[in-house]
């Protein structure tokens, strides 16, 4: 519906806009809102300090006390506007707190006190971006070898995944033989068992290979997904057979076949698989928390959750981790998600 | 990177050539299913065959050999009720509680999940503009980690949080939408859909893909209006990508856990305890932890599973040869 | 990006580990996970133990809590645990533990750590020397002060009941607008103190766990109407389900929370947060109509596993960070409380602020208070257990999904099934 009503659009000649398009739009902008407007937060709060963060009611913009240097005081004071009493409009500098009551100087004539209630005055804040959060990261840790070894374990997965899976796909679409329905439910049915479950067999089992504590413990496993079998199976499904029997005339081996003309008609499913399976090793966090014990094969995912303790949790570094790890997926994502729109329409041609 | 993968599908090439002749085409699928099977077999076959031993086992001793046998004593002690629809009649009520927040959960979310997705497709593949940046958009919460989903929607769902203090601006008044149990399960319905749906519509996008446009060019031919030709041939011809996405949905909506863990940690009370918690505080947040127990409810629940797959791919099988 | 340069890379990466374990065949690995600073702490006076001893690597594997509390036990179990580990599951792991006896000071050890080495043991007959208790930890209460003076209401004093102070904080809750006079956090760890007070034997004559007599029941009654009636922030024990554990630190941080029930670790985080915002101060532990006035100990410790390949360098890695001039500095770096008896005026704390200090003052003043029930507790191998359905079966009484008897059955039967499970 989509395609024709584009169609139709754009044979009436472009600018104008049908109905749909409006409510397209409408669509879009209101998930600008509501997807994306959460994410633009996250980021926004990972540059709160994290007594900023624990506030209500939650600020969008990141603030922090703007404070003065007085002279005759060593440390910088933090300013009060007042809101009632003698002083009302003013902007005072605080010196210390007891109780109900507060002593204030003013800064501009800082040899005088002034004593206030605490209700009447309110903090003078100003929008500071805390980036000690980020620098902060790099100080405290490795930050580039955790990024390394993400990176090594999410790039050979996904390759790996997408060769094997994309051969299995491959044979269970385009090939009859006995038991390919037995093979594709056997690969279906592991799907229901939650990785949760399996944690504790698949780890015996990674350690008896003396896996353990080794990247390929993450890499390999990793590769064994039933989701991107069955995605590219049924992807693969809608590719025409005569295009494969035109090449069998031409003499070309199967495995020409497989990746000169089934891989690349079947670059959309490819994408969104490459997508999904960098994503699913770079976000990966329980499997290699129980493979991985020792911090020069950490990966990123297991150096944020660091910052979760049994009572605490230091949540303004937790975010300015998770904003880091974020962006280079995202990029990923950005340049792959072009491919997704390559289809049958521009390959299939030859 | 194409560079270097050409040559080396070029050498790869010459012993496959040869089994192909040794082998002749049909048995050859075996040799493309090889690499994959070894796989399957080592990391997920042979871990849920691990699980029926654990299942059968009890104690709270990771390694086999050291659990006792107890038959099906597990089994038993989950379905031990006197009506299962009163969890509180079963000797696991907690266990009962699960499957029925879960059957509810997966009836809504699945179906919200699969009409927002195939929606949002539709639009994103239009003529738009920019369409890159809406694919973004809408695939962004999915990269999100669960810990992090549930951090920002609980500072927008608490107390004083930001829909709150929304709803007293326009003089609605807030709710304290977490410690009610209908709104925090209908929240948790909202979340799992928001963190998920953009994975479903990047593979219906990518199915959309597959449709020829000719097809398209026929039915303007025949004037066919635009919602003749959504259920007459988009519909139709997306059928092997819906099939992926509504298994996957289902059986991804029953292994909802992490970010509804991490968001009421299954509350208020066991509002929104749903089997994977169950299984996951038995088994390993718990203590002690009950493997065996954890494994059995695993199992059940796959069964359940399999025979509601079989059933979407027999009504699949149908209306295809329909 | 090429397939053979990553390969070649990883050769060498692989090559390089094998290298390097090969030239310090005494590498150590230390499991640890942070609450604050205290992997960075002993990473940092660690440094001091490699130079004193040549040859020897201490490598701090800093990961998140759920790796200690999850994973860690299945990886001893496989035997691919690390050589030493920061644990709080203080009984639960004793069949893994290295004993410390034969390469230590045992009677010095004995008389700086007295009661706490009992937490690590398997029972009443083990005599061993597992762990070195490095954070010790009481529940306590915090008052916002500012929000009493506001009120005009007279803060109860030294021997107050929780009665006492339910009814100064409602008081204080009234007059000032603050939505929640009292929280207690949500954990069976937390509890435990208030239902000891209450009443609550834990053990019976003979020593098995009970979490149904009457003191348990009387309190579990009373917490349960305070949630009702308002007393107790609703939102801190009804807003989560399972055994998960939430604070209620951001109510009381901002201001809405009067009487806050939590526990020493909490200080540095007030001290930090609360800022200039309001006076808060430390008041212990309100008493029980039974008489006591218990808080409930705890913690984590440093333990060495029996697997590892070199347990006198564990052992002398442990027995380091126990001699009282470092068991100090590091107490004083990480603002905690000292276990070692022998450190007491040794303690400094740096870089705190006159609040936080009598805070810290006040936790450690209050451990004479702690009743003998809530010590045996804290040492008891299943108290995890006990925790958890404390915690899940209480807030079903709270929400309203079971009725407070029928959630105290439920505690029974649990506590059996457990029981059984684990013999």
């Amino acid at each position: 519906m989509a395609r024709v009503w584009a169609f139709l659009t754009n044979t009436r000649g472009g600018a104008r806009l049908h109905w749909t398009d409006w409510a397209s739009y409408a669509y879009l902008t209101l998930g600008i809102f509501l997807m994306f407007g959460p994410v633009v937060w996250l980021v926004m709060s990972s540059f709160k300090t994290e007594a900023d963060l624990q506030r209500y009611p939650p600020t969008f913009l990141p603030y922090q006390q703007e404070t003065v240097m007085v002279d005759g005081y060593d440390d910088p004071l933090p300013l009060f506007l007042m809101t009632g009493g003698e002083y009302e409009g003013q902007v005072l500098a605080q010196l210390r707190r007891v109780g109900l009551q507060a002593q204030m100087i003013d800064p501009e004539n800082p040899t005088e006190r002034l004593r206030v209630t605490i209700d009447q005055r309110e903090p003078v804040d100003r929008i500071a971006l805390a980036t000690e959060n980020y620098t902060d990261l790099f100080e405290r840790f490795s930050f580039l070898r955790y990024f390394w070894n993400s990176t090594f374990i999410t790039i050979m997965a996904t390759a790996l995944m997408l060769l094997v899976n994309s051969m299995a796909a491959f044979a269970l679409s385009k090939y009859e033989f006995r038991g390919r329905t037995t093979v594709l439910l056997l690969v279906i049915s592991t799907l229901m068992i939650p990785q949760t479950v399996v944690l504790v067999p698949l780890f015996l089992i990674v350690t008896e290979l003396g896996l353990f504590n080794s990247l390929w413990g993450v890499i390999i496993p990793g590769a064994a997904t039933p989701t991107g079998v069955f995605l590219l199976r049924q992807y693969m499904l809608t590719i025409p057979d005569e295009i494969l029997d035109a090449a069998r005339m031409d003499k070309a081996s199967e495995w020409k076949i497989y990746w000169r003309i089934i891989l690349p008609l079947s670059a959309p499913a490819i994408a969104v698989l490459a997508i999904l399976a960098i994503m699913w090793r770079w976000n990966d966090f329980l499997w290699p928390l129980i493979v991985l014990t020792q911090s020069e094969n950490f990966t990123l995912q297991l150096a944020l959750n660091s910052f979760q303790g049994e009572l605490q949790t230091d949540w303004s570094s937790l975010l300015a981790m998770t904003v880091l790890t974020l962006l280079p997926i995202a990029c990923v994502f950005m340049f792959l998600q072009k491919y997704i729109a390559t289809g049958i329409a521009s390959t299939g041609g030859k | 990177m194409l560079s270097l993968i050409s040559p080396l599908m070029r050498i790869v090439e010459i012993p496959m050539l040869a089994l192909q002749r040794l082998l002749g085409m049909n048995k050859l699928a075996w040799v493309f299913l090889a690499p994959n099977l070894v796989l399957f077999g080592l990391f997920a076959f042979l871990p849920v065959i691990l699980n029926f031993s654990y299942a059968t086992t009890g104690g709270d001793n990771v390694l086999l050999a050291d659990r006792p046998d107890v038959g099906l004593r597990n089994f038993v002690q989950l379905t031990d009720c006197t009506n299962h629809f009163d969890p509180n009649s079963c000797r696991e009520d907690k266990f009962w509680r699960a499957v029925w927040n879960t059957t509810w959960f997966v009836t809504l979310q699945v179906g919200f999940m699969v009409g927002f997705s195939l929606l949002t497709a539709l639009i994103l593949n239009r003529d738009i503009r920019a369409r890159g940046f809406f694919r973004a958009v809408f695939f962004f919460p999915v990269l999100l980690s669960p810990v992090v989903v549930a951090l920002i929607w609980k500072w927008i769902l608490q107390r004083e949080g930001v829909l709150n203090a929304f709803l007293d601006w326009t003089g609605a008044g807030g709710i304290n939408w977490l410690v009610d149990a209908g709104w925090a399960f209908a929240w948790s319905v909202f979340i799992s859909v928001w963190a998920h749906m953009g994975f479903y519509t990047l593979i219906l996008l990518a199915g959309l893909q597959a449709i020829p446009r000719d097809v398209y060019e026929a039915a303007i031919m025949d004037r066919a209006s635009p919602w003749r030709s959504l259920t007459r041939i988009t519909l139709p011809l997306l059928a092997p990508t819906m099939l992926v996405v509504l298994v996957l949905a289902l059986i991804k909506g029953v292994q909802t856990f992490d970010e509804v863990y991490a968001f009421t940690g299954g509350g208020p009370g066991t509002a929104t305890t749903f089997i994977i918690q169950y299984i996951y505080e038995r088994g390993f947040a718990g203590a002690p932890r009950l493997f065996g127990l954890a494994a059995a409810a695993s199992l059940l629940v796959a069964l359940v599973l399999i025979l509601l797959t079989l059933v979407q791919l027999w009504l699949n099988r149908r209306n295809v040869d329909g | 990006m090429t397939r053979s340069k990553f390969a070649a890379s990883t050769a060498l990466a692989t090559g390089l580990i094998v290298l390097a374990g090969a030239a310090s065949a005494q590498e150590i690995r230390f499991m640890c996970y942070s609450d604050g600073n205290e992997c960075e702490v002993y990473d940092d006076v660690l440094t001091r133990f490699e130079a004193e001893n040549d040859g020897v690597d201490v490598i701090v594997d800093v990961v998140p809590y759920q790796a200690i509390l999850e994973n860690l036990p299945v990886q001893l179990a496989a035997g691919t645990g690390p050589d030493l580990a920061k644990v709080t599951d203080l009984g639960g792991l004793n069949e893994y533990y290295l004993d410390l006896t034969p390469y230590v000071d045992a009677t010095a050890w004995e008389e700086a750590f007295g009661g706490t080495l009992d937490w690590y043991r398997g029972g009443p007959d083990d005599a061993g020397i597992y762990g070195m208790h490095s954070q010790l930890t009481i529940t306590g209460a915090f008052v916002n002060a500012t929000l009493f003076e506001q009120a005009g209401v007279e803060m109860p004093g030294e021997d107050a009941t929780w009665e006492d102070w339910a009814e100064a904080s409602r008081a204080v809750a009234e007059a000032t607008d603050t939505p929640f006079p009292m929280a207690i956090d949500r954990s069976g760890h937390r509890v435990a103190g208030p239902a000891i007070s209450y009443g609550a034997a834990l053990f019976g004559e003979d020593g098995t766990p009970t979490l149904s007599d009457d003191g348990f029941a009387a309190f579990v009654a009373q917490f349960v109407a305070w949630n009702e009636d308002g007393t107790m922030a609703r939102d801190v024990w009804a807003g989560q389900g399972g055994a998960t554990y939430q604070d209620a630190a951001q109510e009381f941080i901002n201001g809405e929370l009067v009487f806050y029930y939590s526990g020493s670790w909490q200080v540095g985080r007030m001290d930090e947060q609360v800022g200039d915002f309001f006076d808060w101060q430390v008041v212990g532990s309100p008493c029980g109509p039974a008489g006591a006035c218990s808080g409930m100990p705890g913690g984590a410790g440093i333990v060495g596993f029996e697997q590892t390949d070199h347990p006198e360098i564990v052992a002398a890695v442990i027995d380091f960070l126990a001699q009282p001039e470092i068991y100090a500095e590091v107490t004083s770096r990480t603002r905690n409380l000292p276990a070692h008896l022998g450190v007491g005026d040794m303690v400094e704390y740096q870089d705190v602020s006159d609040p936080a200090a009598a805070a810290l003052t006040a936790f450690a003043a209050d451990l004479p208070d702690v009743a003998p029930a809530a010590f045996a507790y804290q040492g008891y191998a299943g108290n995890r257990a006990m925790f958890g359905i404390t915690v899940e079966r209480v807030s079903q009484a709270i929400v309203g999904e079971l009725s407070v008897e029928d959630a105290v059955g439920r505690m029974a039967d649990d506590l059996a099934a457990a029981m059984a499970e684990t013999q």
